[in-house]
């Protein structure tokens, strides 16, 4: 198909390979940021094809990986309030949380819907007007703007009965926190395509000059990727440190001009808590002003969560690229994605799961 | 575990484990344990082949066919699976209160056509009526009786052997997706058609060939890759595709892209995958092109003497495992 095959071409793929042979002479560590390109490493085996000399690493970008277990503890207390239709995309429905998860909440009787896109929960909430309708609103710069858009037509429709539990976090303040870790071997990044199609390239130009190490703008097809890594270790192998943008077919420097404009009415920056990081500063968005209404978390008042992380998961250090899914004892036999300990292990954008989906052994 | 979840009924491995954990051990008496399409079972000196199947799809109407036209469809698949000749199916209707008598009549014109075409016989029926909400709108099950074809050829999933040659009979995926566009209102440039056809004729040329036949086995819930899995474990054999030669038509590869979905674990309804000895891959890939829902049929990859799995040469040259669906990927798909 037009715009597809070609970027997933074995001839095209054999000549990358050997640009990327050719130029790499010393070890290299690089990490792509994006769940969803972790998915296309492991579906199409990139790893397996590279030379040896060059280690992938998996990073923090899988926001359902991401989202606090407080979060989903909430969103679960909630979804058994009642009058209560709880929204989410179909991931954050399987996500476990300290005792169950939501798709259990909605195995017992409980109102609990899988939506495509966010605009959904709005047709949901005129055909249920005495219903209270919640969107668990999860995800990285990309989904903000229809996130945002939901609630911009909400107000204008005079939707009442809508609201949104926000865990929303943003890339560049988790890569920071990457780049400041003593242990980090990292020498160089692949940047989340997508996330720069809404923010444009900035940040990472900013980051890049800071920490000295080169961020190339990376898409998702196998072909981006086997680019994106040509560029990262020719400039490794350069001494250069830049920001380099292989997918400019998607992404320009300035970003999305509309999308920037809804997502800075609708949300303001906000201090987030990363499941297996931590806190981070200003990493993440809750409601401006204006929208404040909307907000699940003032509307209904669950206390009392008492969140309990399995104590054999270490999905934490898998997020910051310390640790790969063989080197947890529970990987593939605890731990599976019918019976998942860690929310990497979860989602389709999940580390775990994509390593253990596309297996060897 | 202590709820049924929607993954459940998927077909996948939670399908697999309800199977051993609750149905197996009350019900089996060496047939059920077998997770064939259709159970051979001995009767009168010859042999009977049964199947049964219900039918659940949401919506019951759409692009290329119903409810009704699958659930004939769906049980006849099956029995020819076995290498059985369908002779008679007994249908069961169960409706919601408030169900239109309109629609029903469609429902049951579609299903009475289907079973003529197939030259299959409906005689039995049952019909139950439940309160609002307590169905939606309208399910289905069919029970399918038929004949082995050729008493000497039995197909089954566990005869694949090392050095078979494994063909799909189309693009698959055409079935999951027609409903996953019309349940969602997705207004693609092109629609998707549901593939739901009987493959009885196809399959009947094929037994009526004089080839070596092993296992036929109909791609439906969890798509291509829990087929192929069923049938590598149940032959003990590893089976490996090139994931080139999968075909999938650009609508149904555009519609997954778009929803995040991978075509080999979407579901079809008239389509199969064939295991036939090496010498009888060409003959077989002729018969299947004379069918319009074989026309596309092609050779996916081959059987080899390994740990029972299925292995999957990706297009830029790596090699993984294909495992079955793990939960719910689409769940009322059939």
């Amino acid at each position: 198909m037009k715009h597809l095959s070609e970027y997933r071409d074995g001839k095209i793929a054999a000549l990358l390979i050997e640009k990327i042979k050719k130029v790499c002479r010393n070890n290299w560590t690089i990490m792509e940021v994006c769940g969803g390109q972790t998915h296309t490493i492991c579906q199409y085996g990139i790893q397996e094809i590279l030379p040896k000399e060059i280690n992938l690493v998996h990073g923090p970008g899988c926001p359902v990986c991401v989202t606090p277990l407080e979060q989903i503890d909430k969103s679960i207390a909630i979804a058994k309030l009642p009058d209560v239709i709880l929204c989410s995309f179909g991931d954050m429905l399987r996500v476990p949380g300290s005792r169950s998860d939501l798709l259990e909440a909605r195995a017992e009787g409980f109102d609990v819907r899988m939506v495509y896109s966010p605009l959904d929960c709005l047709k949901i909430c005129k055909d249920n007007p005495d219903k209270k309708i919640v969107f668990f609103a999860v995800g990285f710069e990309t989904t903000a703007p229809a996130n945002a858009m939901a609630l911009w037509q909400a107000r204008k429709q005079k939707i009442d009965n809508f609201y949104m539990l926000v865990s929303h976090v943003t890339v560049p303040p988790v890569l920071e926190a990457v780049l400041q870790n003593e242990d980090s071997n990292i020498q160089g990044f692949l940047a989340p395509g997508h996330v720069c199609a809404i923010m444009g390239t900035g940040q990472y130009q900013y980051l890049s000059a800071k920490y000295k190490v080169p961020i190339v703008v990376t898409g998702f097809e196998p072909l981006d990727l086997l680019e994106g890594i040509y560029i990262c270790i020719e400039q490794l192998e350069n001494g250069h440190h830049e920001l380099c943008n292989q997918y400019k077919r998607m992404v320009k420097n300035e970003g999305n001009k509309a999308a920037l404009e809804i997502i800075s009415e609708v949300f303001q920056p906000d201090d987030r808590l990363w499941r297996g990081i931590g806190m981070i500063a200003e990493s993440g968005y809750k409601l401006s002003e204006q929208y404040k209404k909307y907000d699940a978390e003032t509307m209904f008042l669950v206390e009392n969560i008492q969140t309990s992380e399995s104590p054999i998961c270490i999905s934490g250090e898998i997020l910051l690229g310390r640790k790969k899914p063989a080197q947890c004892p529970a990987f593939a036999t605890a731990c599976t994605p019918q019976t998942p300990l860690g929310a990497t292990m979860v989602s389709d954008e999940g580390t775990c799961q994509a390593y253990y989906k596309y297996r060897k052994e | 575990m202590d709820k049924i979840r929607l993954g459940h009924g998927s077909g996948g491995k939670l399908s697999q484990q309800l199977l051993q954990e609750v149905f197996l051990p009350k019900f089996d008496t060496g047939f059920l344990i077998q997770c064939q399409d259709a159970a051979i079972a001995p009767f009168n000196k010859s042999k009977l082949v049964v199947s049964t199947d219900s039918y659940v799809v949401s919506p019951i109407f759409f692009p290329g066919g119903n409810i009704g036209s699958l659930s004939i469809h769906g049980t006849i698949n099956d029995l020819c699976m076995r290498g059985a000749k369908p002779l008679y199916i007994a249908i069961s209707f169960i409706i919601e209160e408030g169900f239109s008598i309109e629609q029903l009549k469609e429902i049951v014109q579609s299903a009475s056509t289907a079973a003529k075409d197939a030259g299959v016989e409906i005689i039995a029926g049952d019909t139950k009526v439940v309160e609002r909400k307590a169905a939606d709108k309208i399910f289905i099950s069919t029970t399918g009786v038929g004949c082995l074809f050729d008493e000497s050829k039995t197909c089954g999933i566990e005869q694949a052997k090392p050095e078979d040659i494994v063909i799909a009979s189309g693009d698959i995926g055409c079935h999951g997706m027609a409903i996953m566009c019309a349940r969602n209102n997705f207004d693609l440039e092109t629609q998707i058609e549901s593939d739901s056809a009987s493959l009885k004729d196809m399959v009947h040329e094929l037994l009526k060939a004089d080839l070596e036949i092993h296992s036929l086995h109909d791609i439906t819930r969890g798509g291509l890759a829990t087929c192929l899995n069923e049938i590598a474990q149940s032959s003990k054999v590893s089976i490996d595709i090139d994931e080139e030669n999968v075909p999938v038509s650009a609508q149904v590869r555009g519609a997954c892209e778009i929803l995040g979905l991978d075509p080999l674990f979407v579901a079809s309804e008239g389509r199969l995958v064939a295991i036939v000895s090496k010498n009888s891959s060409d003959k077989a890939l002729e018969i299947m092109h004379k069918y319009h829902y074989g026309k596309n049929a092609r050779v996916i990859g081959d059987v080899k003497d390994a740990k029972a799995r299925v292995n999957l040469r990706t297009t830029i040259g790596s090699t993984r495992i294909l495992d079955m669906l793990t939960g719910e990927q689409l769940p009322r798909i059939c």
